[in-house]
């Protein structure tokens, strides 16, 4: 099963507490996750911690599964970090500024992973 | 064992100036008066992984070297490069901004901050229509209705709220939160939110046909409202023009959902408008929420010494700017930089993947305090002392009221502004010699 959501990225206080420890695992449990309302999880059959692989035109990541009820439906919350920026928009119609908001994405169960930030980056060495 | 009061706090741009430090060999145990960001900073700074020492990428793998030697390669990067990206400078001090702009005009550089993914769309935004603005302080002492729009302070600027605005006691406001009105204006129930006498739940980057719907309310044309503005039903919207319309002084704080959401600068462009709509019959300001802490120096300096804030192009010999163009994200996915240097900021987390993708084809240069995912896609790495606990500088919160932050312990990691000025001086020798 296949959800459509719109995704938006922004801080939490455990990515900021982390900004000067990415290295660390606290970062990771801190950006690699995708938040989404109780309905929305339910329509995916995922629960709490479950994987979740984020797909747009511009790449796919693999998160974990979060519920926030303060989300609408249909909206998608990843954490700022590389984690979502591996699918954000890189378009900046011209003002400089990526869209780090409002990214068509879709959303479905997966058996993968989250990648850890260092093997996440070492995929664009190798590119 | 010393005790150091009013130490700077340099994480956000609430730039908080009353945290008070225990220090005990060289290594602050205890830390009063900081929120959670700030405790990771101070406090964690021990804990976290330090780039201990100068590091060269040899056959993929980065590997110790000299501090001359880094230095060195670095300064082969810029002079080879036809087109160098410098990229950050904003967790650092403006003397180290300074010293950058300094290195990007010597080698024909672009120059941006970190406003690149952040307020980059308020600055042109104030260029179209200005920035009603005021400190922090005026707003501790006269708002009595906040909006936060687009902006979750409990997370990202945790003692904002206590300090300087819904929870604070002033002068004319000395029934504190009692007195005040706060308003939330986001497209999810945040933290923030929940503390809000009002909430107003938008449709996802449809900011500005709300700003615009409000205009047209606070000019007298409710006529022309239709029935939803979106999202938002009509009486909604009068409802909260209204309150508007009738504070004594309205501050409108303003973060990423406007500035990163559909129509860009536009939203901040309208809000400016509404703002000076709203002086019509009230006071009204508006104050972007700043991320890194010294992000609005790095405007002040970069504006004084070029005459732009962010996005500086120097390969003509003068600066020139067009953000659409010469910032730091269009560059990136165009192509264009051969190489890049990227200091007290993570373009590598903090950038879309076509933009990394480019800086790990080209040559990086990171001069950073920390091990971060810029570290993995560099090629020369420099140490750097943190500013603000390891030393002195000066930082501009997000007010733009200026802040002298202290040297709270002592450090064998030169300062960004020192490593500046040495791979100036470098690049200068190696200019001469050709």
């Amino acid at each position: 099963m296949k959800i459509k959501a719109n995704l938006i990225s922004g801080r939490t206080a455990d990515q900021g507490a982390h900004l000067e420890a990415k290295t660390h695992k606290g970062y990771f449990d801190a950006c690699t996750y995708c938040e989404l309302n109780s309905a929305d999880l339910e329509r995916l059959g995922a629960s709490e911690g479950d994987n979740l692989k984020v797909t747009t035109e511009f790449g796919e990541v693999v998160v974990f599964a979060k519920a926030n009820e303060g989300n609408p439906e249909g909206l998608a919350f990843i954490p700022m970090g590389p984690w979502a920026n591996a699918v954000l928009s890189p378009d900046t119609h011209g003002c400089g500024m990526p869209g780090f908001k409002g990214v068509p994405a879709e959303i479905e169960v997966t058996d993968e992973k989250p990648l850890e930030m260092k093997a996440l980056m070492k995929k664009y060495m190798e590119d | 064992m010393p005790v150091i009061k009013d130490a700077v706090c340099s994480l956000c741009g609430s730039l908080c100036d009353d945290i008070t430090v225990t220090v005990e060999n060289n290594k602050i145990t205890k830390i009063e008066n900081a929120c959670i960001l700030g405790h990771s900073k101070f406090v964690g700074m021990f804990e976290h992984d330090r780039i201990e020492t100068p590091m060269i990428r040899k056959d993929g793998e980065l590997v110790p070297v000299p501090y001359e030697e880094a230095i060195e390669a670095a300064a082969k990067i810029l002079v080879n490069s036809k087109r160098t990206l410098s990229y950050g400078w904003c967790s650092t001090s403006c003397e180290a901004v300074s010293g950058a702009i300094q290195l990007a005009e010597e080698t024909g550089s672009i120059i941006d901050s970190t406003a690149n993914v952040c307020h980059g769309p308020s600055a042109l935004a104030a260029q179209e229509k200005g920035s009603p603005s005021a400190t922090l302080g005026e707003i501790k002492n006269r708002a009595d209705v906040i909006i936060f729009w687009g902006c979750n302070p409990v997370h990202a600027h945790p003692r904002h709220m206590v300090r300087y605005s819904s929870f604070s006691k002033g002068l004319f406001t000395e029934k504190g939160r009692k007195g005040r009105t706060m308003i939330v204006v986001d497209v999810r129930k945040t933290d923030t939110a929940k503390l809000a006498d009002r909430y107003v739940e938008i449709e996802q980057g449809s900011d500005l046909l709300l700003v615009t719907a409000l205009r047209s309310i606070v000019n007298g044309h409710e006529d022309v409202i239709p029935k939803t503005v979106a999202g938002v039903p009509k009486a909604e919207v009068v409802e909260l023009a209204e309150t508007l319309k009738n504070a004594k002084f309205v501050c409108i704080f303003f973060g990423m959902g406007v500035t990163q959401s559909r129509s860009k600068y536009k939203n901040g462009d309208a809000m400016s408008s509404l703002i000076s709509d709203l002086n019509q019959h009230t006071k009204a300001v508006m104050i972007g929420m700043r991320g890194h802490y010294n992000v609005t120096g790095f405007g002040q300096v970069a504006t004084w010494e070029t005459g732009f804030p962010m996005a500086i192009d120097f390969a003509r010999g003068y600066p020139y700017y067009n953000p659409g163009e010469t910032g730091a994200n269009d560059l990136l996915v165009r192509e264009e930089p051969d190489a890049a240097i990227i200091a007290a900021a993570d373009a590598g987390a903090h950038f879309p993947q076509k933009a990394v993708r480019h800086l790990a084809r080209i040559p990086v240069i990171q001069i950073d305090p920390y091990a971060n995912p810029t570290t993995e896609i560099a090629d020369v790495v420099i140490p750097a002392a943190v500013v603000g606990i390891e030393a002195e500088g000066t930082a501009y919160r997000m007010d733009a009221i200026s802040l002298r932050m202290k040297k709270l312990i002592d450090s064998k990691f030169k300062t960004d502004e020192e490593i500046v000025k040495d791979l100036t001086e470098k690049v200068r020798e190696m200019k001469r010699g050709a």
